[in-house]
């Protein structure tokens, strides 16, 4: 029906963020408006598209949409690699999500960036980000994955570090690629034996290798905890967590894109991508570090000060939540709750963007360059103040928060049933849901406590409160419009029911079935979260209230006092103030002594090796040589040679004497020696 | 056509010789003569590489003529898939090399003249096929290099130069003996083709001292290679002379000779005792592992810019020679694994190129920061991306092609080295995976040393890199990221040759002897 | 008188002088003077070796061929030493050494 112009369109989605991207880095800076236009234009266009494709996708309605384009790349007999694309519907939202968060970012930034010294990089690496970044969401096979993925992370540790300057900024990009890396090392393992065994590269292939038994058991676990480890890297997952808080040092749109919306959605979206060959053992590995992450980052979440931080460990805290859903077989979930998380986090970052630029902007006026915009205990009653940012985060929040007649609620739901429903078939993982069910309640908590101490109760700085002024359209449009997505019915339609998930997405988007034997099918799992559904529904109903309850009572109400609480609860309090001392720990146990391995190693290499050893060689032939050379002149030269001469030259003055020169003589000789020979004849 | 591999290796002569007839004080002219040789030395690699036939993996455009008959020396060149693109690098590293070194202004004819001939010296180790012209390439190279570093070198000059003289030297000393024993043992032929067919079989079973003589000259020879490439442990004269030696020397250590030890090990160790292959693969592994981990360490911890650069080059080479290893994957033990061995190979010989571009690359970036701060200290830089924005970006992307960044050619290399190994070398290739990271940390921690943070106010007036340094280097730039988004021209260029050493090495290793 | 070694005597006689004179005489013309006797000893062999044992005239032929030749030979010997007085205002033999180391 429809050939494939899917492909078609997805080219001119990848490939119009890249030409973007050459244009600005190559003459952005000598263009009208440093270009900004043409980034702009080129991701507008892009989200036409994305839409298009969107639209096309639910005229279809058909869940077993696929399309596959691809090329051989390398090729050199045996051994060959092919590109290509794969867009099913999964892709297709997904590139909607990435055009849309992308094209608000682009949007916000405008405003957000005006006047920056690098206005015109930022719009490049912004076009190659979405470049990278869709290239993930195209890739039909691990290799061009791969590759877009580290470009994903180097135009993360571009954007991170643009304001390099700053040596926070400088150190959490360096940070960011480095642990990103870590996981992609584990992400290459996998890829390598995987295609060890399967000989392909490309997903089709793999599921039909993997179903057909070519890799199996624990090295089909291994290969999908390698792939994991790649998706723990980008989706910040204990223990890889430690880059993400730190990567708010960029510019907060960079942050609702990339560290909210997309780039550490990615990881998601790689296992929802390779779910059907993650063997039990290596699901079981995947819920259970999802689900420490959830709650592990909330706690973290509640003590931080600074408006970005909490976000921040929220966002890894809920991409816990979505790994936890791929780990207990409910992948589809995790997509829903990637895709309305993607919304509400955005919006909540732009939120957060909007207060900070508007701090920012009062400290200017107040000649006060100290006072940091980002913390929350100088913020305080900007609920009039900035009116459209309020109810836009206030949406969010309610969505985060899981609360009916939003879209967390839906996905959250269904992420928690299924977790339910997971620990019903094995009891012994009852951990699993405690972690989930856990983790609602305290990001019901710590995202009210963060509305309440940024727009409610009394300005913690008065003075600043004249300057404090709502943002310009360029930062509300974009507040206004996710805010708006962030209620339940974008979701269900073409159904109203708030409490029930049923909606196009779930009619496009079914769970397949594990290519590795021991899985329970999807329709089991389906099952069981349907059995689960109204359970869960109510305890989550039930965690949120006693997080917003508690939240309003302690900080609206302030029936408790925070800081009581906070001296009361001792060492915890501590510990997740300062993020459980991760940093510190790994500073002391792992980068230093790397550090000092690094140079000791050179300092044997240099010092030790080279000059002694290499260098000794040298001085050992050096030494011998005077030996040789004293030996030679001595001995031989000396004593032998010139002693040969010595003795000739001593005979010669002996018998130069007979040499007289004078004839006479020697007749005289000749005479005798003829008479000496007579003599001798006569005898 | 007839002749064309002679006129690339003798054009670079006829330039020293009119540059010996041009008076010393015409430095313009001098700098001119030797940019046209070269350029036209690089124009003639291009027309080689058009004429040349990817499909056969054989010897193309030979030449053959009698030299020393008396004993079977000759005057043999020939050109194939695994020495093309050595030869095109050459030409292109060599005319780029002029320019860098446009600014030399200490014995102006000396230098070009001895540039000269160190370029006719690597053209010829790339292009002879006769074992004993080969080592006196190998040896007229050594004698110009010696000269470059000790008289334009650094502060340490002479000592490095001396180094690295006696260092390579002691290498070809191994290798001559090496050549040699080949030469008794292979009915008296230097021909390498002749050598190739006949070797493998007439080394088997004879033992030298108890000992294989396969096992023996593969080890000399190996030894004699692994210096220049330089395999651990006989790396220490690289960053010395690396650090001593001008720019230009520099890039065409870096850029070329280090891929004559490689390229010296798959022509001949590879081609000649395929069972010594099999025998040794395993320690090649092993020893590119080190390389891999002792060079990123080592270069993590250095304070002096060329000399991590220089470091690099080790930890580089360390994925060639674990792709190398690659090719027994191809043998039944290994379940006839081509695709493996394809990889392996490929991967180890795009490594070459690759890091060639991108070393010279780096080494050209150095220079040029050097040239203007008067130092290379990593730690007295800082903040400089706001001062030379165009420099940092090209330096950014040198680093990253460095750290096998996808999209730029390292990575494409580096990724099939290791595929290419894993599935017989799992273990080795697992370890060698940190690797990667310890390459973006000493390349990232250095660029944030010195570009980030806030601008060192010694440096407010710095200038941003020249068009002249600019021109050396975006050549350089264009073929990392074309290869890295495109590589099948140059694997094209190589398939043919490298399944053909696949098969000569797997086909005729018998274990008989081993 | 007419036994061979009357002659041969003789002979001997005289080339024993002139051998002494040779040896002993540090005058050059003196010198020269021993060797035209030696010379003239070889001379009456030469005949006397003729007359008696039966070599016909070749004998004779050669006595004439040495008188010629000691002829020239004086020539060209005074010569030297009249040079060597011109130069040396000697004719001392033991005097002319120049060579001598």
């Amino acid at each position: 029906m429809m050939d494939n112009i899917f492909i078609n369109y997805s080219l001119f989605i990848l490939f119009l963020p890249l030409g973007a991207f050459l244009v600005q880095i190559l003459i952005g800076k000598r263009l009208p408006r440093q270009g900004d236009w043409v980034s702009i234009g080129a991701i507008v266009i892009t989200l036409i598209l994305a839409i298009a494709m969107f639209v096309a996708m639910l005229l279809d309605y058909d869940p077993n949409f696929k399309q596959e384009a691809s090329f051989t790349w390398i090729d050199m007999g045996a051994f060959s690699i092919s590109l290509g694309f794969l867009v099913d519907n999964i892709t297709v939202i997904m590139l909607l999500v990435v055009a849309l968060i992308s094209t608000c970012t682009h949007i916000f930034s405008l405003e957000y960036l005006k006047g920056d010294v690098r206005y015109s990089r930022y719009y490049a690496y912004l076009g190659l980000f979405t470049f990278s970044m869709n290239g993930i969401v195209l890739a039909n096979n691990l290799v061009s994955m791969y590759m877009s993925w580290e470009l994903v992370g180097v135009s993360s540790f571009l954007l991170i570090g643009h304001w390099f300057e700053k040596d926070t900024a400088a150190d959490a990009s360096k940070k960011a690629f480095l642990t990103n890396r870590v996981g992609d090392i584990g992400f290459f393992i996998g890829i390598m034996l995987i295609y060890t065994a399967v000989g392909s590269f490309a997903f089709g292939d793999i599921f039909e290798g993997v179903a057909a038994g070519m890799i199996s058991g624990t090295t089909l676990t291994f290969a999908g905890v390698g792939l994991f480890l790649g998706a723990m890297g980008k989706s910040s997952q204990f223990p890889l967590h430690i880059w993400l808080p730190d990567a708010m040092e960029g510019p907060t749109p960079v942050s609702a894109l990339m560290h909210a919306a997309t780039m550490v959605a990615a990881g998601v979206y790689l296992s929802v991508r390779i779910f059907p060959i993650l063997t039990p053992d290596a699901l079981l590995f995947v819920a259970y570090i999802g689900g420490f992450t959830a709650i592990f980052a909330a706690t973290i979440a509640i003590t931080q000060n600074d408006i970005k931080k909490v976000l921040a460990y929220s966002t890894v805290s809920q991409l816990g939540y979505m790994i936890l859903a791929v780990g207990t077989g409910v992948y589809t979930a995790a997509f829903f709750h990637l895709l309305t998380h993607a919304m509400f986090k955005a919006n909540l970052f732009y939120g957060s963007g909007s207060v900070i630029h508007s701090m920012h902007h009062a400290l200017h006026e107040k000649h006060d360059h100290d006072t940091d915009p980002q913390d929350m205990r100088n913020m305080g009653g900007f609920k009039d103040k900035m009116p459209v940012t309020y109810w836009s985060m206030l949406l969010s929040t309610l969505a985060i928060a899981g609360v009916p007649l939003f879209s967390g609620f839906l996905s959250k739901d269904a992420i928690l049933a299924g977790t339910l429903s997971f620990a019903q078939h094995h009891p012994e993982h009852f951990l699993l849901p405690i972690f989930g069910f856990g983790a609602a309640a305290i990001t019901a908590f710590y995202m009210f406590r963060m509305m309440f101490l940024t727009f409610h109760g009394e300005p913690q700085m008065p003075e600043l409160m004249d300057d404090i002024h709502e943002s310009p359209k360029e930062m509300t449009g974009p507040l206004i419009l996710l805010g708006g997505l962030s209620v339940f019915v974008w979701y269900t339609l073409p159904y109203f029911n708030p409490i029930s998930s049923h909606g196009w997405f779930t009619d496009l988007v079914v769970p397949k079935d594990a290519v590795v034997p021991g899985n329970l099918t999807a329709h089991e799992i389906e099952e069981g979260a349907h059995h689960a559904h109204y359970l869960a529904m109510g305890l989550s109903i039930g965690v949120a209230v006693l997080g917003i309850g508690l939240s309003i009572l302690m900080y609206l109400k302030k029936v408790f006092s925070a800081e009581t609480w906070g001296s009361r609860a001792g060492f915890m309090y501590d510990w997740s103030l300062n993020k459980y001392y991760f940093d510190e720990n790994y500073n002391k146990y792992l980068y230093q002594p790397t550090l000092r391995l690094a140079n000791k190693i050179a300092w044997i290499d240099w010092e030790l090796y080279d000059k002694y050893f290499i260098n000794g060689f040298g001085r050992v032939t050096d030494w011998a040589s005077r030996v040789t050379g004293k030996f030679d002149f001595d001995a031989i030269d000396q004593t032998l040679v010139d002693g040969t001469a010595k003795l000739a030259s001593g005979l010669g003055a002996i018998f130069k004497k007979v040499q007289t020169g004078k004839l006479q003589n020697y007749v005289l000789y000749v005479t005798a020696g003829v008479i000496v020979l007579m003599i001798i004849q006569s005898f | 056509m007839e002749h064309i591999l002679s006129w690339l290796i003798w054009l670079p002569i006829i330039g020293m010789v009119a540059i010996a007839f041009i008076p010393r004080d015409k430095e313009d002219v001098i700098k001119i003569t030797a940019a046209v040789t070269t350029g036209l030395q690089f124009l003639l690699t291009l027309v080689l590489w058009n004429n040349f036939d990817t499909g056969n993996g054989g010897m193309q455009f030979m030449e053959r003529a009698e030299w020393i008959p008396s004993f079977n020396i000759a005057y043999i060149l020939g050109v194939d898939g695994l020495s093309l693109p050595m030869a095109i690098l050459t030409a292109l590293l060599c005319f780029l090399g002029v320019f860098v070194s446009w600014n030399i202004n200490k014995a102006v004819k000396g230098y070009f003249a001895l540039f000269l001939l160190l370029d006719t010296g690597i053209m010829g180790v790339f292009l002879s096929m006769d074992f004993f012209l080969f080592y006196i390439f190998w040896e007229v190279m050594l004698l110009p290099m010696y000269f470059l570093i000790g008289m334009w070198g650094g502060p340490q000059r002479e000592y490095a130069a001396i180094k690295f003289f006696l260092y390579t030297l002691f290498g070809s000393v191994l290798m001559l003996v090496g050549i040699l024993g080949l030469y008794f043992t292979c009915g008296k032929t230097f021909d390498i083709l002749e050598l190739t067919r006949v070797a493998p079989e007439a080394l088997q079973g004879v033992m030298w001292w108890g000992m294989s003589a396969i096992k023996v000259i593969w080890v000399l020879l190996f030894v004699g290679f692994a210096i220049k490439v330089p395999v651990f442990p006989f790396h220490t004269w690289l960053p010395l002379a690396h650090v001593e030696a001008p720019t230009a020397i520099s890039v065409l250590l870096a850029g070329i000779l280090l891929k004559l030890g490689v390229y010296g090990i798959l022509r001949i160790n590879y081609g000649l005792m395929p069972d010594g292959v099999y025998w040794f693969a395993g320690a090649l592994a092993f020893l590119g592992l080190i390389n891999v981990i002792w060079g990123g360490l080592c270069a993590l911890a250095q304070k002096d810019l060329k000399k991590l650069v220089a470091y690099s080059s080790v930890n580089h080479m360390g994925y060639s020679l674990i792709g190398m290893a690659a090719i027994i994957a191809a043998g039944e033990a290994h379940g006839l694994n081509m695709k493996a061995a394809q990889a392996g190979l490929g991967g180890a010989v795009f490594q070459m190129f690759n890091h060639g571009t991108i070393s010279a690359m780096l080494f050209i970036l150095v220079g040029v920061i050097y040239d203007r701060a008067h130092h290379r200290d990593i730690e007295g830089f800082g903040g400089l991306a706001s001062q030379m924005p165009i420099y940092t970006g090209i330096t950014a992307l040198a680093f990253f092609a460095g750290l096998g960044l996808p999209g730029l050619s390292g990575f494409i290399s580096e990724a099939m080295c290791f595929i290419g190994a894993f599935p017989v070398f799992k273990a080795i290739v697992i370890a060698s995976t940190i690797g990667i990271l310890l390459n973006a940390a000493y390349f990232l921690w250095a660029f944030q040393r010195i570009f980030f943070g806030k601008l060192n106010e010694k440096y407010t007036e710095l200038p941003e890199i020249n068009r002249l340094e600019l021109w050396t280097v975006v050549p350089l730039l264009v073929i990392t990221i074309f290869f890295g988004v495109y590589p099948s021209p140059y694997l094209d260029v190589i398939a043919a040759s490298m399944d053909n050493l696949i098969n000569h090495v797997v086909s005729l290793a018998t274990f008989a002897s081993m | 008188m007419h036994d061979l070694n009357t002659y041969l005597f003789v002979a001997a006689i005289l080339f024993s002088l002139g051998v002494f004179g040779v040896m002993t005489r540090r005058n050059g013309i003196a010198v020269l003077m021993g060797v035209e006797l030696i010379l003239n000893a070889a001379n009456i062999n030469f005949v006397a070796f003729s007359r008696f044992g039966g070599m016909n005239m070749d004998g004779h032929v050669f006595a004439l061929l040495v008188i010629v030749l000691a002829a020239a030979e004086a020539a060209v010997a005074l010569a030297i030493v009249i040079n060597i007085y011109n130069n040396m205002n000697t004719i001392n033999v033991d005097e002319a050494s120049a060579l001598k180391e």
